[in-house]
């Protein structure tokens, strides 16, 4: 990289009131490369982002765009300036068309045409509401519109995360060709997988330093991990807990459930859920997953089918039924499940205040003890534990587990829990799940990275289409085999559900 | 990664469209998307119907006391329409049109026809002055527009009695009959001017890419934000286009009550917020269209005529918008409630 950096950002600092989010980060983008920003959860990636886009603005350092200091107050100074960013949540109006959210953002929407092509989005009509759309056609449309406004640098915000394999390699296609055209890219993510395969160069931020820039190639992964936790950890791909393999076989169930369905949503779906196991659920974003978690949650009846615990049918109405028949949900999104503007120990023991009468006195000592126990247990850093919007996404999902733990229960349903979060979070949050299956619970995990099925469950159900396609063992389930049966291709060594 | 044959391509996607929408969810979702704006026309035509039916004199003064009636309220709901749309709500419009109204019937009193055209201009100016300030200070302070607006409504309505402390004032006879008079049979001014009003003002307005941002911030005000639309702003000229409207309905009422009110203009908050739920205009912004809050403003003024035809006591019309708006929200609620097991 001899060629002078489009983007030289050094000496960063913000901090909000006494929490200090970033104290020097230092950033140098190369014309022509596609840059990581890596870090753990809390690191000071996000604030450095909103420094860059303009969402917040720096205490001090200085931002260096093609050789100018710069310093944006809005998103709008930001993408005038050069800098135009796509998120995890695609920044598309529900309200307008497709055509005036380009209209809105100032692109112009045919400049957005050749890139609607390659993302396989050419016959769709610019005149539709976007919050029509799904969500991963949005992102591809946000991200159309970003190349389309012809940006110095493109920064890209977690654009993968619960995209469908084929999107994300089209997405990818086009970041690659953007950079081959001489253009640069700052690539957040938190798949190294990813990482290593599309990016350059990755700058990797602790405590909100720049604590190094290393090459993230394949076989760095070790590396690139212990700099961001900065202390020596294993590899990502061992379990973190001993591989006692096999559950026995005749263990018993502690929910089943039979002939599932919702809509062409979700078609006939059975399974047992053994006591002491961890049931991975692999699937590509929408193939029926979400339906089925949030029947089993009782946010939604289905149309029919039967849920048993203990071999007794029950229905829920309404989510306190599930959670009286000891099944508890952490969704995907921390804000479903929490009150943000509450302390930890409130949203710990929320669930606890229908136990008692409704002008019954709440025993506060008493809530504080369990909220202690469960938050320490999970190592939650509760340094902000007054507002739990303050915390980080990681140990947001913590206090819900916590919470769970708290009050008891006996299936845990995890619809996607680490989206998000650090791979050091997530690694606590998969040793904790193996922990509670060891003590007896049963845990059903979707979640979107394959990858993670192995390091986590016992064994796996394959959907695809609102079906369960197939069942693999843990020691079978490796990303190859599940993404080809995800797909929906029959494969040759799982064995098919009967 | 492996390369995925075609044919499971379109099975990935996860697309709305691609599955066959049952019969009766697509019809609400037309009536989700669109609300109650289709059907008012129709309303409208069946309340005329209803009046002649009943009314067998039922003509052309009829049609110009209407007018007359709702040429006003169709201002405060166009008014409520910009800031409803920006996501907001303002509680002050009625007091605003009394202060434009009492602003330009004292002001006016005695002038000649082309003082009293600036002094429109200028009362104009004032009205989307006191809007934009409305805006502005719900931003700056963070305070909740119904309690902004609430509070400044408070404001404008004292600033109405101290400029006229009774009914009175005046304006010259052209000007008044600019809006009380009749141009053909039929066809009272007041209609006229109103289209006048959305056609040559309202339209350009909503086609600027600023009042798209207003669409934009009063639909998601994060993905605006994100879109590089200039928040602040948008929410600033929503109230301000909000103010010119609410002059513009304090100047009408000049032409069609030939006075200055300082108090007769309250009742039109409320009501310009039954028209716009009346005409389709989401209360939680970012949807809706000028031309239902103008129709719900014409089937509301109907209502206190309709109720005298049947001879029962006018002050019933308040009572049945009050219960319009609870009634098409909590419709409208329930509905998005049944809309959400579509998606």
């Amino acid at each position: 990289m001899t060629k002078a950096p489009i983007l030289n950002v050094s000496g960063l600092a913000k901090r909000f009131g006494k929490v200090v989010a970033l104290q020097s980060a230092s950033l140098s983008v190369a014309p022509g490369e596609v840059h990581a920003l890596m870090g753990a959860n809390g690191a000071g990636k996000s604030t450095l982002v909103k420094v860059l886009t303009g969402a917040l603005r720096g205490d001090g350092g200085t931002i260096l765009l093609n050789g100018e200091e710069r310093s944006f107050r809005s998103p709008r100074e930001a993408r005038e300036g050069g800098i135009v960013s796509v998120y995890q949540d695609p920044a598309l109006v529900p309200d307008l068309s497709i055509r005036d959210n380009f209209r809105v953002a100032g692109v112009d929407f045919d400049k957005g045409r050749p890139w609607f092509a390659k993302f396989g989005l050419d016959r769709l009509d610019p005149g539709m509401r976007a919050g029509d759309l799904p969500l991963a056609k949005l992102r591809m449309i946000d991200l159309a519109r970003a190349l389309a406004s012809d940006p110095l640098i493109l920064l890209l915000d977690e654009i993968t995360a619960s995209l469908s394999a084929d999107l994300a390699e089209l997405a990818f296609r086009a970041v690659r060709r953007w950079r081959d055209m001489g253009r640069s890219i700052i690539f957040i993510s938190h798949r190294l997988a990813e990482i290593s395969s599309i990016c350059d160069r990755a700058t990797v931020l602790r405590d909100g330093r720049t604590v190094g820039v290393i090459d993230p190639a394949a076989g760095h992964e070790t590396d690139i991990v212990n700099l961001m936790l900065g202390r020596a950890t294993d590899g990502l791909d061992d379990r973190p807990s001993d591989p006692s393999e096999m559950k026995p076989l005749n263990a018993t169930n502690h929910m089943e459930v039979r002939g599932l369905s919702v809509g062409y949503r979700l078609r006939d779906v059975s399974f047992a859920l053994r006591a002491g196991e961890v049931l991975g659920v692999a699937a590509l974003e929408g193939q029926g997953q979400h339906e089925l978690f949030e029947c089993l949650s009782g946010l939604r009846a289905p149309d029919s089918g039967r849920i048993l615990r203990q071999s007794r049918p029950v229905a829920f109405r309404h989510p306190a039924d599930a959670i009286d028949a000891g099944i508890v949900l952490v969704p995907a999104d921390r804000t479903e499940a929490l009150l943000p503007h509450r302390s930890v120990r409130e949203n710990v023991t929320l669930p606890d205040i229908r136990k008692v009468g409704s002008w019954a006195k709440l025993s506060l000592v008493a809530d504080r003890t369990r909220a202690v126990r469960a938050t320490a247990e999970l190592e939650v850093d509760t340094r902000a534990e007054s507002e739990v919007r303050q915390l980080s996404g990681g140990n947001q999902q913590k206090v819900v587990i916590a919470r769970w733990i708290a009050s008891g229960f006996e299936v845990l349903l995890c619809y996607d829990p680490t989206r998000g979060i650090d791979v050091g979070t997530k690694r606590q949050i998969y040793t904790l799940l193996r922990k509670m299956a060891a003590g007896g619970a049963s845990v059903l995990l979707y979640t979107s990275e394959l990858a993670e099925i192995r390091i986590a469950c016992d064994r796996a159900l394959v959907m695809f289409g609102g079906q369960i396609v197939g069942e693999v063992p843990a020691s079978r389930a490796d990303e190859a085999e599940l993404l080809q049966m995800a797909h929906g291709i029959v494969s040759t060594h799982g064995t098919p559900a009967s | 990664m492996s390369p995925i044959p075609n044919k499971h391509r379109d099975m990935l996607s996860t697309d709305r469209q691609v599955v066959a929408v049952p019969r009766n969810q697509a019809i609400l979702a037309v009536v989700l998307r669109y609300r109650t704006a289709p059907l008012l026309p129709a309303v409208l035509v069946a309340l005329f119907g209803l009046a002649a039916l009943i009314h067998p004199s039922f003509g052309a003064f009829d049609v110009q006391s209407l007018a007359l009636v709702a040429l006003p309220l169709a201002l405060a709901a166009v008014a409520q329409t910009a800031v409803v749309i920006g996501g907001g709500i303002d509680l002050s419009v009625g007091s605003l049109m009394a202060v434009s109204n009492v602003l330009a019937a004292r002001s006016m009193q005695g002038a000649s026809l082309s003082e009293t055209c600036l002094l429109a201009v200028a009362v104009v100016v004032v009205g989307t002055a006191c809007g934009a300030l409305n805006g502005l200070i719900i931003i700056a302070s963070g305070v909740p527009d119904v309690v902004v607006t609430l509070t400044t409504g408070f404001i404008w309505g004292g600033v109405a009695l101290l400029i006229l402390n009774q009914p009175g004032g005046g304006a010259p006879e052209e000007f008044v009959a600019l809006g009380a008079g009749q141009l053909w049979p039929w066809i009272p001014n007041a209609l006229l001017l109103l289209l006048a009003v959305v056609f040559f003002i309202w339209l350009p307005i909503s086609r600027t890419r600023l009042f798209l941002g207003i669409y934009a911030v009063g639909s998601d005000r994060t993905a605006a934000f994100r879109s590089g639309v200039d928040v602040v702003r948008s929410v600033a000229a929503s109230y301000a286009i909000g103010g010119l409207f609410c002059a513009l309905g304090g100047l009408f009422l000049v032409m069609t009550t030939g006075i200055g009110s300082p108090l007769g203009s309250a009742h039109y908050t409320l009501s310009s917020i039954a028209a716009i739920v009346l005409g389709g205009v989401s209360l939680t912004g970012g949807r809706g269209q000028v031309f239902g809050p103008v129709l719900g403003a014409y089937i509301l003024s109907f209502i206190p005529a309709i109720l005298i035809f049947f001879e029962i006591d006018p002050n019933y019309g308040e009572v049945i918008q009050g219960g319009l708006i609870v009634g098409i929200v909590m419709a409208a609620g329930s509905l998005k409630l049944k809309g959400r097991s579509i998606q």
